[in-house]
């Protein structure tokens, strides 16, 4: 089972989701993510699997492809950065609000605005707090390394379909670009015509002879019904957030102060990690997986272990600090540390920020 | 003889198609948008196609579209209708899949989508709604609209260029009507385009053989965006009673945007 491969992160993305068995891409290209559609392209997976691929005039006509293929119960992904992850946020929210199933990856890139082509993790609130309009909200799954870009394919299109809603595959440009070895999975079949539409009875492929007709839409003037709706999204997500929380605990057993990093700074603060207990420091660290749902019961869970301090690493201004903050809710120090516009902290000046800003001397 | 005497299934000459739901429309008396939907619908049925039929409506009047007719349906985000079209008839190539946009949708803000499927070629059939007004937000200026003509945001009629005085004139203002259908027709991506009215019996028959051979090209084909523009009314916000309206379309629309074929088969109609 599985084939030993160096490949890129974009690459390897791109390849999990012929594997996986998609049935369609839809993208526009942008730096540093386009290797995504050139990889597929290049792969012509119409002719391995089926599998349609498109270059789009713009994200927002991509999405919008998704939004439709993704309502006929067919498993579809795109892919951006930040500034093209902007324009999708429209369909993202229809997306939302009409529960249609979908996988789409941001390698984010540095902003606001056009910003930088070098890594960043500045797009956590955007995808972790929406983005688009309304009460909604998108799973989204923080990859760390070649590998978590392949595996987190399959699990957004399952947790896609699980809930009916988006699953975004949260990396970065350095994860992105990077290469590593990564364990393929075999090739699954594409579901047939016949057992999506026996899977899923919601989605629009054509009437079943004698049955109603059905709608994928998210609008709704009766405002008791968009009432009742609106009701029904917080449950589903409700129920994921008790359900669908993943992280990873290193060193944290008999960890004092624990540093809270996702995606490349989760790798570095690894290295901190290393550095502090070397030095006698009873560091660790906490890796959300789910940066939405986030891991706020295992901050929680260390607090009451005896944890005094957490450290949140990010390639930002301070983002993911504010979840951080939500879970300690003012019972021990919080704090942010994070370089910017492209520039990736060292694991040493890391472990300097955890002693100067929680530790203290 | 009584009511009950009549309504005998021998005396039946003519019924709702059953591609249209019971839900009374809630357009207004006297919207063509009534009318396109029921030729749409009668299409479809005869041409037994409303089990793989997939619609899309836009935003706009007829962003409901999907309440009336009972065929699957979508309801796209403001002006992606055809991108959403794109993405259904990709992965499910047999369906018959069909868009359903008015001017601002189609020829405003989804441009860019309108232009790129039909330079696709995508094998759909997407039909344009074009009243020269925006209905559904209150009458503003929609890129069809005449010039001259007055809307809630060019309340002293749209002017391309700013009129003489105060040494203004000649500046750009609310620019051209749009003509988005003989752009599109100039793409090689468009196989059937044609432009038709429902203002009486005789072009509800005529546009209708059009749809008819929108879908049927569609279904007898592999590409090719096959696209019907119905020029129509807007009593409400034409600020009209539907029989003023219908002969103001006659006498203002229709000179504007003349009725007839554009492009056959691939082949543009020499005129």
């Amino acid at each position: 089972m599985g084939e030993l491969k160096l490949m890129k992160g974009n690459e390897a993305l791109a390849e999990a989701a012929i594997r996986y068995g998609a049935d369609a891409y839809f993208g526009y290209p942008i730096t540093p993510q386009s290797e995504v559609i050139e990889y597929l392209s290049e792969q012509n997976p119409y002719e391995r699997t089926g599998m349609v691929v498109l270059q789009a005039e713009s994200e927002l006509a991509a999405i919008n492809m998704v939004y439709g293929a993704g309502a006929s119960g067919k498993r579809v992904m795109t892919s951006s950065s930040s500034p093209g992850v902007c324009l999708k946020q429209e369909g993202l929210a229809y997306i939302a609000g009409a529960e249609v199933p979908c996988v789409f990856a941001d390698v984010v890139r540095g902003g606001p605005g056009l910003g930088t082509i070098q890594p960043s993790q500045a797009d956590y609130f955007q995808n972790t707090k929406g983005g688009g309009n309304g009460d909604y909200r998108n799973i989204v799954l923080a990859p760390a390394s070649v590998q978590e870009m392949c595996d987190f394919v399959a699990l957004g299109f399952d947790l896609a379909f699980k809930y009916r809603m988006a699953a975004c595959i949260l990396s970065d440009g350095a994860i992105g670009q990077m290469m590593e070895k990564v364990v393929l999975p075999d090739q699954k079949p594409r579901m047939t015509d016949e057992e999506i539409k026996a899977k899923y009875p919601w989605a629009i492929n054509g009437r079943k002879n004698g049955t109603q007709h059905r709608i994928i839409t998210s609008l709704d003037l009766d405002s008791a019904k968009m009432e009742e709706h609106n009701i029904h999204l917080q449950k589903k997500y409700k129920e994921i957030e008790e359900k669908e929380v993943r992280y990873e605990m290193i060193n944290c057993d008999d960890a004092e102060y624990v540093f809270v990093a996702y995606g490349s700074s989760a790798r570095i603060a690894q290295k901190s990690v290393q550095l502090g207990r070397e030095a006698g420091l009873k560091v660790g660290l906490l890796r959300p997986i789910t940066l939405w749902p986030y891991p706020t019961k295992a901050i929680d869970a260390l607090i009451k272990k005896g944890v005094k301090g957490f450290l949140s690493v990010e390639l930002s201004c301070g983002q993911m600090i504010e979840d951080v903050r939500l879970a300690c809710n003012g019972r021990v120090k919080a704090e942010h540390f994070g370089r910017v516009g492209g520039i990736i902290h060292t694991p040493e000046e890391v472990l300097e920020a955890m002693k100067k800003q929680i530790i203290g001397e | 003889m009584t009511v009950q005497d009549i309504i005998k299934p021998e005396n039946l000459v003519y019924q709702k198609s059953k591609l249209l739901t019971n839900k009374p429309f809630h357009y207004c008396p006297g919207c063509g948008h009534g009318t396109v939907h029921r030729i749409i619908a009668e299409v479809l049925e005869e041409l037994g196609v409303g089990d793989k039929t997939i619609g899309v409506s836009p935003v706009g009047c007829a962003v409901m579209a999907y309440d009336y007719f009972d065929v699957d349906f979508a309801e796209a985000a403001h002006g992606r209708a055809p991108a959403v079209a794109t993405g259904i008839k990709r992965v499910w190539p047999d369906k018959v899949v069909f868009s359903y946009q008015g001017d601002g949708d189609l020829a405003a803000i989804g441009t860019c989508e309108t232009i790129h499927t039909c330079n696709r070629g995508e094998n759909i059939t997407m039909i344009f709604v074009n009243n020269g007004i925006y209905g559904m937000t209150g009458g503003q200026m929609a890129p069809t609209t005449l010039e001259g003509m007055k809307t809630a945001t060019t309340p002293y009629g749209r002017k391309a260029t700013l009129p003489a005085g105060a040494g203004f004139d000649g500046i750009p203002n609310n620019g051209y009507p749009l003509h988005i259908t003989e752009l599109i027709a100039r793409l090689p991506g468009t196989k059937y385009v044609t432009r038709q009215a429902v203002y009486d019996p005789a072009h509800v028959r005529n546009a209708k053989k059009a749809i008819r051979k929108a879908f049927e090209n569609q279904i007898n084909g592999k590409s090719g965006v096959n696209f019907v523009e119905i020029v129509s009314n807007c009593n409400s916000n034409w600020k009209m009673e539907p029989v003023a309206a219908n002969k103001w379309l006659v006498e203002n629309m229709l000179p504007e945007y003349p009725l007839g074929d554009i492009k056959v088969d691939g082949k543009l109609v020499e005129k």
